[in-house]
């Protein structure tokens, strides 16, 4: 028995497999979202005068907390989008 | 041999895929045209023609306004009060981040913001946003990673190439990979915030029309306006901070 795989398909479908991989990258920025949301509240609760400050502080670490999913997230979109694996072959 | 298929098929730029399948999205930068300065094809892409539009109007609206500021008087009122919120908003942000000496900063990162933020929002009006596309962001960050340097060797003196040696010799290549990071991390994540958002918003549209009534709708607000807004602001604030940073005190 002598099956033949096409090696596009291959290459295809490992990188579909790659690219939902890569997304496992996300748990970090949801943990560390998370994290900078709940201190946000606690902040807010403890000092309300300052919600202002708190929430655009907040938000700016949040969007720096995002970047490593980010990351993945691009890995993901080029195995996806533009293979640079597919024409290795 | 990288550098062979970057000059043959932009990785992030128009997503130019021949023969590999399709996705069925509707997320590739089309390409109008392209034309050849030496050995370089040189495309004209869908962001390009974009950028023009986004540019175009940007000129004009900046003519407008300063053809009015002759009539401005010392009481604002009409136009003339949403231009001092701008720029006081511009003005007040450079000075909070980075010090009242170099709030002339403000000047060049206005230009970046307004560009930066119509692109963003260019989604709204059905445009692919440039933002979308590696080869603009990459080009905006790029004027910020020579202003970083360029601020460094200003100021800095020899402190600045000292920099890299610190806290051992040893940690040099660390010390320039870190420096090379900078306008990559800067660059991917307003790339990929823009790009991700873009990918769900086809991804929606492509459902049944009986399911999506009014979700794109929502989404478009979380998208482009939110995620636009924020990312704008996160940029521009970050580009400031790394050329502060360098400048020693």
């Amino acid at each position: 028995m002598n099956q033949s795989i096409d090696p596009r398909a291959f290459v295809l479908g490992c990188s579909a497999i790659g690219a939902g991989l890569a997304m496992i990258a996300g748990i970090g920025p949801g943990i560390g979202q998370g994290f900078a949301a709940g201190k946000g509240a606690e902040a807010v609760g403890r000092q309300p005068e300052a919600r202002g400050t708190i929430t655009s502080t907040m938000l700016l670490g949040c969007a720096v907390a995002e970047s490593t999913g980010i990351y993945g997230l691009v890995i993901a979109l080029i195995l996806l989008f533009a293979n640079p694996l597919v024409d290795k072959i | 041999m990288a550098l062979e298929l970057l000059a043959q098929k932009p990785l992030f730029g128009p997503f130019v895929l021949d023969d590999t399948p399709s996705s069925g999205l509707d997320v590739e930068s089309k390409i109008f045209g392209s034309f050849h300065i030496g050995p370089y094809e040189v495309w004209i892409t869908q962001t390009v023609v974009t950028t023009w539009v986004i540019m175009a109007a940007l000129i004009l609206l900046a003519l407008i306004f300063r053809l009015k500021l002759k009539n401005y008087k010392e009481k604002p009122s009409g136009s003339q009060n949403v231009i001092e919120l701008i720029v006081e908003f511009m003005d007040n942000f450079a000075r909070s981040t980075m010090t009242d000496e170099y709030a002339y900063f403000g000047n060049w990162f206005f230009g970046v913001f307004c560009f930066v933020l119509v692109s963003n929002l260019s989604g709204l009006l059905g445009f692919r946003p440039p933002t979308a596309d590696l080869c603009t962001t990459l080009g905006v960050t790029l004027t910020t990673f020579f202003l970083i340097h360029f601020m460094g060797i200003k100021k800095g003196k020899g402190g600045y190439f000292k920099g890299y040696l610190e806290p051992l010799p040893l940690l040099l290549p660390i010390n320039i990979i870190s420096e090379l990071a900078t306008p990559i991390s800067l660059s991917f994540r307003l790339f990929g915030n823009i790009l991700g958002g873009m990918i769900i918003m086809a991804m929606v549209y492509q459902l049944p029309r009986f399911l999506n009534f009014g979700i794109p709708a929502v989404l478009h607000i979380y998208f482009d306006v939110f995620a636009g807004c924020i990312q704008t602001v996160i940029f521009v604030m970050l580009s400031m901070t790394f050329i502060k940073d360098k400048i020693p005190d």
